[in-house]
């Protein structure tokens, strides 16, 4: 087998990658995956992503401005979110990490819930059935168990839903991860694992993850590995329908490499300057995943300016929105941090609200202080 | 069915068979807990009678198998887990404490995680290295975990269905040493107690020994032993580890000015230290000695050559009550 480094070279390099929109915006056709597309559906698509661009923007703002105490910013894998996000049916669910605010927002997720983490005033908080979008997970891999056992109570149920699990190049290191991919084949579980490469774990580059591209690595499972080009919206859409449709017909799981790049940092907390050249980044810019859509609108005038202004207002309103939302968003009382420790309650969980409240009182002098500390 | 003459690995077992058929959504899943039954055969004839769809033999992954748990609880499923040692949950050590315990509170309660981990602990009988853990102190350390451990039939059963129908995250730690021992169980009777009561398990005056799962048998014989002695000796069996019944240790202590704690684990940092601390807080003016604990030491756990060297046993306990009644 040929090992080749993959990091950050041209995509000319590398072995099938599906590609149904070049990066200047040409409509190209593959054998293995096709898709029809109205233009209204594309116009819905470019707004999607540049809606999320400008959420995305507007945190890493209000990060710098002290509102968030940390963003992880998805600049550059917006079309691998949106057309990963969009090929879902409303009953699929996805278990995310803590960067798919795009799949957040094509499910319908309100991008205000995404912040209170990030603004430590919850560690989630929102209710992962209402738009069946789980919780966002910290520790890299972890959800991919819990997308596969999801899919497992799927198949016990005998329903078509399906499920998609996202994780990164990183995670697929993980012990997690290599679990859930041996659950998932074993059980043949309909799960999709999406796995955005975006080139970078941290500071450390693909290479030190994986000395073969990463879909290969699904042949070793039993299951189909595919790579898609991240930065093509389309085809990342098409990969992932073809990918849910083999899970609800009941054959089993698809692990799909959506090939991108991270463009800002890891976090807010991250200086990318020192580990990567400045030449990379402008290489990933001229495949951007929003101008090739737009490119392609306008060649086949399926849209003028007036519409791309639209967008662009309807961004600023969205940004609005959130700036005031997360400035509004109220602390937690103190006591909040004893509820929901346990669903049937607990005596010791208990007894230290009411030492809390009693301390919390011996201030204002309204209360005694509680017997004990 | 009357009441019937069970060993601890058939009390498991009929708790197990009658969680299965009171709920659909029961699920059994572990390590070669399906055909086989379990090395230990606490899930003897379940797959045979409820199918691979209900008792799921999984792949040999621990970190896998608590991770899909969580991932069925989600949907809704009540998966009760066999790890198949004690030494062989560290991989799921991860699962359970990052995921298990906190989803809950993470979700603000839009999320229940009704899941039960099983795991055969302790030591006593002649394993191999990793077969004899006592690891309760870090998921008693864990809030969001719930912790209990049986130490009889009776207990055995009703606290697995107990635990089953909680809409909490709980450790189950079967006493392996104690898996033959017998009692009798009536499956179609009602629970003795509450899940997370302790309980006296023999009253007395003089000194109250506390212990749980293994370690009750060893205390009930020890207080035996004093009684020749003209001790009386309480034996509180604690049941629950999280949370623990403070208020039955506080009335016990309060009567009897003594208190010694035995566990398997070692007493560094083990459970004996809370349990010590929180009598002194509670009992500070009933208590005639400080409050003595008996455990392991601090080592790993040794070849079982030597293992009884390591454990509590008789006269180790009825050292500690000689000494805390000589103050």
């Amino acid at each position: 087998m040929t090992v080749e480094s993959t990091a950050g070279t041209a995509t000319a390099a590398v072995p099938e990658l599906v590609q149904l929109l070049t990066p200047e915006g040409e409509r190209v056709e593959h054998p293995r995956f096709s898709l029809e597309t109205t233009p209204e559906e594309l116009r819905s698509i470019y707004r999607d992503l540049v809606l999320v661009r400008r959420f995305d923007g507007e945190a890493t703002a209000l990060q710098r401005q002290g509102e968030l105490g940390l963003w992880a910013s998805l600049l550059g894998q917006e079309a691998a979110q949106v057309g990963s996000g969009r090929a879902q049916r409303p009953g699929d669910w996805a278990f995310p990490t803590y960067r798919e605010h795009g799949v957040a927002w094509c499910k319908g997720v309100d991008p205000l819930n995404l912040l209170g983490m990030f603004r430590g005033v919850n560690h989630g908080g929102w209710d992962p059935y209402e738009k069946n979008f789980q919780l966002y997970t910290i520790v890299i891999g972890s959800q991919t168990l819990h997308a596969t056992g999801y899919a497992m109570g799927i198949t016990k149920d005998g329903t078509d839903d399906a499920v998609v699990a996202y994780f990164g190049d990183g995670a697929s290191s993980q012990g997690d991860v290599n679990e859930a991919f041996t659950f998932a084949s074993v059980y043949n579980a309909p799960v999709v694992f999406f796995c955005q490469n975006n080139q970078w774990a941290i500071s450390e580059p693909t290479e030190r993850q994986t000395r073969v591209p990463l879909y290969q690595r699904a042949a070793g499972f039993g299951f189909p590995g595919v790579r898609v080009d991240g930065n093509d919206v389309l085809a990342c859409l098409a990969v992932t329908r073809w990918a849910l449709e083999r899970a609800r017909n009941g054959e089993g799981p698809t692990l799909i490499e959506a090939f991108t790049y991270r463009m800002g940092a890891h976090t807010t907390s991250d200086d990318p300057t020192r580990y990567r050249i400045a030449d990379e980044l402008e290489e990933w810019k001229l495949k951007d995943p929003i101008e090739r859509v737009k490119a392609y609108l306008v060649h086949e005038e399926w849209a003028d300016q007036e519409f791309f202004d639209a967008v662009d207002a309807e961004s600023e309103q969205l940004a609005r929105r959130v700036r005031e939302g997360v400035r509004n968003m109220p602390d937690p009382d103190p006591t909040s941090i004893f509820e929901n420790v346990y669903a049937e309650g607990h005596a010791l969980v208990d007894e230290e609200r009411a030492e809390y409240v009693a301390y919390a009182a011996s201030f204002d002098g309204s209360e005694e202080v509680g017997e004990g500390r | 069915m009357a009441a019937e003459n069970y060993s601890m690995v058939k009390a498991l077992n009929e708790a197990l068979r009658r969680s299965l058929e009171a709920d659909p959504k029961t699920l059994v899943m572990g390590e070669d807990v399906g055909r086989l039954g379990g090395v230990f055969r606490v899930t003897d004839g379940l797959h045979k009678d409820f199918g691979d769809a209900r008792v799921i033999d999984t792949p040999l992954a621990e970190s896998g198998i608590m991770g899909t748990a969580i991932g069925l609880a989600l949907r809704g499923y009540r998966p009760v887990v066999e790890i198949q040692f004690d030494g062989f949950v560290y991989p799921a050590f991860d699962q359970i404490v990052t995921q298990l315990a906190k989803m809950h509170a993470r979700a603000l309660g839009h999320v229940k995680l009704p899941v039960t981990v099983r795991i055969p602990f302790g030591g006593g009988i002649g394993a191999v290295e990793h077969h004899s853990e006592s690891h309760e102190a870090y998921f008693a350390h864990t809030a969001g975990l719930k912790v209990v451990s049986p130490s009889n039939p009776v207990d055995a059963h009703w606290m697995l269905r107990q635990a089953i129908a909680s809409d909490d995250p709980v450790i189950f730690l079967e006493p392996k040493r104690r898996y033959w021992d017998k009692g009798v169980v009536d499956p179609l009777g009602a629970a003795p107690a509450p899940l997370h009561a302790a309980r006296v398990a023999r009253p007395g005056r003089d000194l109250t020994l506390i212990a749980y799962g293994p370690m009750v048998k060893v205390c009930l014989e020890a207080a035996e032993a004093a009684a020749e002695d003209g001790h009386q000796i309480e034996v509180v069996d604690l049941r629950s580890l999280s949370p623990v019944d403070f208020d039955t240790l506080e009335a016990s202590v309060k009567r009897t000015g003594r208190a010694v704690v035995v566990h398997e684990a070692p007493v560094f940092m083990g459970m004996g230290s809370e349990l010590a601390a929180r009598i002194t807080e509670r009992c500070f003016y009933a208590l005639e000695a400080p409050v003595l604990r008996v455990g392991g030491y601090f080592a790993p756990y040794p070849p079982s050559r030597v293992e009884e060297t390591y454990l509590p046993d008789l006269d180790r306990v009825l050292d500690a009550v000689d000494r805390a009644l000589a103050f």
